[in-house]
């Protein structure tokens, strides 16, 4: 099943599980998304549960908060990542602070799809990974899966979840296959999947770069070095101890992300393991990252611009 | 809502309350009692009790930085709100979050708030809510003549207008946004002409008239719960107060607020009561002094509160 399809299913499930849950967005219903993971769900569902907005994206978010407030289970769609910054308000003075604002008093069930990410020649304002400005938020919990499998189990989570969450899709990942089980699953919240085993470094890599960091996984075991591949899967709130426990196992540490460098996720998790598990460490952390650039349109340049298998491996081997 | 001698008087007192809370609190944080930002709605009752006064259990309200005397209209407890106030624990919010804030959404009220215009779109989501339960309820966003220069108005009316939402947009039009006069900050005299480009229905009513604000609420809520969609209603009106306690209030002209001071809701209709013959001084006599004494209650149990445990620091971020 693709990672699309297993979006599409776990969206469907949950539709038909709980009435309160419904689905809207930018051309989510009758077009079926923008990148065709809503595909059929209008037509099952109708234009009462899978309802097509105007391009207004403080609108879509704003109304989601007011009705998880109001005691629905919305799941809005932002189609592109990079249009959240019309929507922040909503999203980090309303949905994520009114819970504790409140004393606890109100619930704020809402998950927000989004695609991210580049490698589509797409350019600078429908390419990006900004997930850092979202992990910094307390009140949110930010969740990126790499398989199907994953992606199927963390959104039904995502969405039974009485907290907002932020589900981000890598856009390159839509077409990849991968075993999905059978029937209805759910992955918890903040548990991270070790994708692969290894003694001799640790690669916490996300999204995308879970698959890029395995292939770099497979050219470094050719060569005797054994990498151990760790997927936090939810970014906030994240499962620290998996990392250090895998750090504690290998004693290097190569985080690999799409996004740049700059305060972002992986050097929060460099932050971590120096912090608490600065004695674990044989070498120094290296981080995989994105120059700080905006994404470019030229295929050669974006290409550039994404870390690729090749500086991982390199990455690694640099720390001897 | 029947309007009879109850009701009226039920209203009267409401305004009442507001303005004896607004002055105590004015008071308690010239004496330094009270934290933060405390933004009043002295001079606004009529607004607030006129359209409140006729909400339903299981209505919503989204208000403002000015949200006192919406929370009292929709029966808001005084001591809870005091203590808020305070930031003790026994608050609405458990002293987390403050006059900004307050809220409770087991009353529908979903918050105060802090960011000019938010209220918009969770009135708008609210408003949804009823419509895709179908329980009949209505959601009522009230906001300033600042907030609706935001793009949150133009989304929000937009998305209700074509999804045909249970939703009563109340524009209190107290000609400032913060030190900016409407004249300046835009370039129409009435909000309510903004209704036009939703395809809705736009009121402008005297805002320190609160019958003539409960009549335009009433129109606008029956449309509402018939499934006919929003309405925007301006309520010009003037808050005595400067934009939050301590603001010198420097950009406007003395005569223009004894202007608005002769024209008081409260007093207005005290007269209007009184020639009814709802009301005599002697009963207006002894509402004003139950109202007093509610509020000192009030005070003294936020003052014999405590504060919350250092410990509720991280508490309630997540469900």
């Amino acid at each position: 099943m693709t990672f699309s399809a297993a979006i599409n299913a776990a969206l469907k499930e949950e539709l038909m599980r709980d009435e309160n849950v419904f689905i809207f967005g930018e051309d989510v219903g009758i077009f079926g998304g923008c990148f065709g993971v809503t595909a059929g769900l209008y037509q099952e569902f109708g234009p009462e549960r899978v309802i097509d907005t105007p391009i207004s994206e403080t609108a879509i978010i704003g109304v989601a908060v007011g009705a998880a407030a109001a005691g629905l289970r919305p799941v809005p769609e932002i189609m592109f990542m990079d249009f959240m910054g019309v929507c922040m308000d909503e999203i980090f003075n309303q949905a994520t602070k009114m819970r504790y604002m409140f004393g606890g008093k109100a619930k704020i069930p809402m998950t927000i799809r989004t695609a991210f990410g580049a490698g589509f020649g797409a350019a600078a304002q429908h390419s990006q990974s900004i997930e850092a400005w979202f992990t910094h938020i307390p009140g949110l919990k930010v969740v990126m899966p790499s398989t199907p499998a994953d992606a199927k189990g963390l959104l039904v989570s995502a969405i039974r979840d009485d907290n907002p969450v932020l589900f981000l899709e890598h856009k390159g990942l839509y077409a990849v296959e991968g075993e999905v089980p059978e029937g209805s699953f759910t992955i918890p919240l903040g548990k991270a999947d070790i994708k692969r085993e290894g003694n001799h470094v640790t690669i916490v890599a996300t999204a995308m770069m879970v698959h890029r960091a395995l292939q770099a996984a497979e050219e470094l075991a050719a060569e005797g070095i054994e990498a151990e591949v760790v997927d936090p899967r939810t970014l906030q709130p994240l499962d620290k101890n998996a990392i250090l426990k895998s750090v504690e196992k290998t004693g290097r540490l190569v985080i690999v992300q799409e996004a740049v460098k700059f305060s972002s996720f992986a050097s929060e998790v460099a932050a971590i393991v120096s912090e608490e598990g600065f004695d674990l460490l044989d070498a120094p952390i290296k981080r995989v990252t994105a120059p700080f650039v905006p994404v470019p349109f030229s295929p050669p340049l974006e290409q550039a611009y994404i870390p690729s298998v090749a500086s991982i491996v390199q990455a690694v081997k640099e720390l001897g | 809502m029947e309007l009879n001698e109850n009701a009226l008087l039920k209203m009267y007192r409401t305004m009442l309350t507001i303005r004896e809370f607004e002055e105590t609190a004015s008071t308690l944080f010239a004496n330094g009692e009270i934290p933060g930002f405390v933004h009043l709605y002295s001079g606004e009752e009529a607004v607030a009790v006129g359209i409140i006064s006729q909400l339903e259990p299981g209505d919503y309200i989204a208000s403002t930085h000015r949200g006192h005397g919406h929370m009292i209209s929709r029966g808001g407890d005084i001591k809870l709100m005091f203590a808020e106030l305070f930031g003790k624990k026994t608050g609405y919010c458990k002293g987390k979050g403050g006059s900004m804030h307050i809220a409770d959404v087991s009353l529908g009220f979903l918050g105060a708030n802090g960011i000019v215009g938010a209220g918009l779109p969770l009135a708008a989501g609210a408003a949804f809510a009823c419509k895709y339960k179908k329980n009949g309820g209505v959601a009522v966003c009230f906001f300033g003549d600042g907030a609706s220069n935001r793009g949150t108005l133009h989304e929000s009316l937009n998305i209700a207008s074509i999804w045909k939402l249970p939703a009563i947009f109340v524009c209190e039009n107290n000609m400032y946004g913060i030190s900016m006069n409407q004249k300046n900050h835009q370039n129409i005299n009435d909000i309510a002409d903004r209704a036009s480009a939703y395809g809705i229905p736009g009121v402008s009513v005297d805002g320190n008239n609160v019958m003539a604000v409960f009549e335009a609420g009433q129109e606008a809520i029956k449309r509402a719960r018939n499934g006919e969609g929003p309405t925007l209603i301006e309520c010009k009106t003037y808050r005595y107060r400067g934009h939050f306690e301590g603001d010198p209030t420097v950009y406007r002209p003395d005569e223009e607020v004894q202007y608005w001071k002769q024209r008081d809701p409260i007093e207005q209709f005290k007269k209007r009561l009184v020639e009814m013959n709802v009301l005599t001084e002697e009963q207006d006599q002894a509402i004003r002094s139950e109202v007093r004494n509610l509020i000192r209650e009030g005070v003294e149990f936020a003052r014999n509160s405590e504060y919350p445990d250092v410990s509720e620091l991280l508490t309630d971020v997540y469900c």
